[in-house]
């Protein structure tokens, strides 16, 4: 293949994926209802997105849902995979089988058999917010498991032995020498647990209170509508999430690799 | 004893988790899709599904639908990667990192950009339904797709090209009979990732009006409709479906899953 055309098609898939986005990001600091002819520069959509109370409360509910929920799915998730590897192989086996589902199964079907047991069966209301955080704590609990169990494998299982030779408790063995050394998968369950739960719609729709948005289900109901202001504030919102993310990943990726400039790649994994 | 703490007693409230909200809720949709609305064992809605021409349109639409997507998705992606694990650029972290960049950003909200797009190119978004949501699907799945090609491609042990060169094969036959090959573990795992979510992810024909139904919807309208055992009933074949999937590509592959992929 010839190099130009190599970076040609590379050229074209990246304009493809971030085209849009990027050209919504500079709509949004105009005075625009539609993408097309604009009239003036303008910070209005940023202003109507951080002044309108029900924007506001959709942002910062599903964001405290996001962390909430993480947080629980990192320590469910931890410490089930803790647990399972060092259990017997039948009780490992069958709690990754478990795991395994949620991380294959549409997130339709999720979301409709947990609102089917929690408020059909056993009639929890959904103004609770409990089928809510459930619903996305299973989401996210068993990707926080996957990010864990390998870091457990590349351990070196006689750290833990020597640490309880030389008189620690197990716990304190857990806590000084297990914990620190699979940090960092714990800390990328995490990450993925809060992205999963901000880009969630089909869990939610089903186990949310009525009147509750996340950002999801509070989008697609804007596109639906026609109030421009709405439409507008959303591209507002979007080129700051886009903002966000692009920070996010930069130092998520690109502070550990300069520290281990050795080795080759430094995403995968 | 005095010290009862083990690391292995940590799993036990995971595994409680896992089984009431993991294991229960299918048993309770397996129970609700074989019963009617008076508790009674019925095949009724296991009937309904294959009598009614609506759902069975559906079914046979998702299928059209997925294959093509996924099959987009494989034509854009399969370049991507293997240019990308093939060259010898320095910041090949770094463009990467720009493909699977997207993931992290709300799928509404990008659906929503490329509405926009689309609307100023076509108008009206009505006349084209299905090309718009075969767009948006790719556009929303790709990097699902270029993830684990990319993982498998770069992995190629680079002595067996070198060796098909040796024996005289040139580029396009070593393509077809050793990297092609090889190269398709990561094809099986990118098209279960795509090819799933392609079948039931009806937000994206519902922001792009498209109005026809997939799979997803269907579960969907029966929600809205308090229909719970007919809704069982689909959310159970398409578990079986998708354990179809996960099984073919459980034997391709083991250790790719392209969502977790952080």
């Amino acid at each position: 293949m010839k190099k130009g055309f190599r970076y040609g098609w590379i050229g074209l898939v990246l304009l493809f994926m971030y085209a849009p986005i990027l050209i919504l990001a500079v709509y949004s600091f105009t005075d625009a209802a539609n993408i097309g002819p604009f009239r003036s520069f303008s910070v209005h959509n940023y202003v109507t997105l951080f002044t309108t109370p029900e924007l506001l409360n959709m942002i910062l509910g599903s964001v405290i849902l996001a962390v909430g929920s993480g947080l629980i799915a990192t320590i469910l998730g931890t410490s089930g995979a803790i647990g399972a590897f060092y259990s017997k192989k039948r009780v490992k086996m069958a709690m990754s089988a478990l795991n395994q589902v949620p991380v294959v199964n549409a997130d339709v079907v999720t979301g409709f058999s947990m609102c089917i047991l929690l408020v059909v069966v056993f009639g929890v209301s959904k103004d609770t917010y409990i089928p809510l955080v459930l619903g996305h704590v299973v989401l996210s609990a068993p990707f926080v498991y996957l990010a864990v169990v390998p870091k457990l494998k590349q351990m070196d299982p006689s750290i833990y032995e020597a640490a309880l030779d030389l008189g620690a408790t197990p716990f304190y063995a857990l806590v000084k020498v297990i914990i620190p050394e699979i940090a960092s998968g714990i800390l990328s369950g995490f990450v993925m647990a809060i992205t999963l739960s901000l880009d969630d719609y089909f869990v939610a729709t089903y186990t949310k209170p009525a009147t509750f948005d996340t950002i999801s289900t509070y989008v697609v109901n804007a596109t639906k509508g026609s109030q421009t202001e709405i439409k507008t504030a959303l591209w507002a919102l979007s080129t700051i999430i886009f903002l966000v993310v692009v920070v996010v990943e930069l130092v998520l990726n690109l502070a550990p690799a300069k520290k281990a400039a050795g080795e080759e790649t430094e995403i995968d994994e | 004893m005095k010290n009862v703490f083990s690391r292995r007693q940590m799993g036990i409230p995971y595994g409680v988790f896992l089984a009431f909200f993991v294991a229960a809720p299918l048993i309770v949709l397996f129970y609700y899709a074989f019963t009617n609305g008076s508790g009674q064992f019925t095949l009724n809605n296991l009937k309904n599904f294959f009598v009614d021409p609506n759902t069975m349109g559906t079914l046979c639409y998702s299928i059209v639908l997925a294959v093509t997507v996924t099959l987009v998705c494989l034509v854009i992606a399969y370049p991507v990667a293997y240019i990308l694990a093939g060259s010898a650029l320095k910041r090949k972290g770094v463009i990467l990192m720009l493909f699977v960049l997207p993931m992290w950003i709300n799928f509404t909200l990008r659906i929503t950009a490329l509405k926009e797009i689309l609307s100023l190119i076509e108008g009206n978004l009505a006349f084209h339904p299905f090309l718009n949501t075969v767009i948006g699907m790719t556009y929303d799945f790709l990097p699902f797709m270029i993830l684990p090609l990319y993982t498998t491609l770069s992995r190629l042990d680079s002595s067996l090209i070198e060796a098909a060169g040796d024996l005289g094969a040139d580029s396009f036959q070593t393509f077809i009979k050793v990297i092609f090959p090889l190269s398709i573990p990561g094809i099986v795992s990118g098209v279960s990732m795509v090819f799933l979510p392609a079948m039931t992810n009806y937000v994206v024909l519902d922001m792009l009006y498209n109005s026809t139904y997939i799979m997803g919807s269907l579960i969907g309208s029966y929600f809205s409709a308090y229909d719970w055992h007919n809704g069982s009933m689909i959310a159970l074949i398409l578990l079986f479906i998708i354990g179809i999937v996960a099984v073919v590509s459980e034997g391709n592959d083991t250790e790719n899953t392209g969502r977790g992929l952080v």
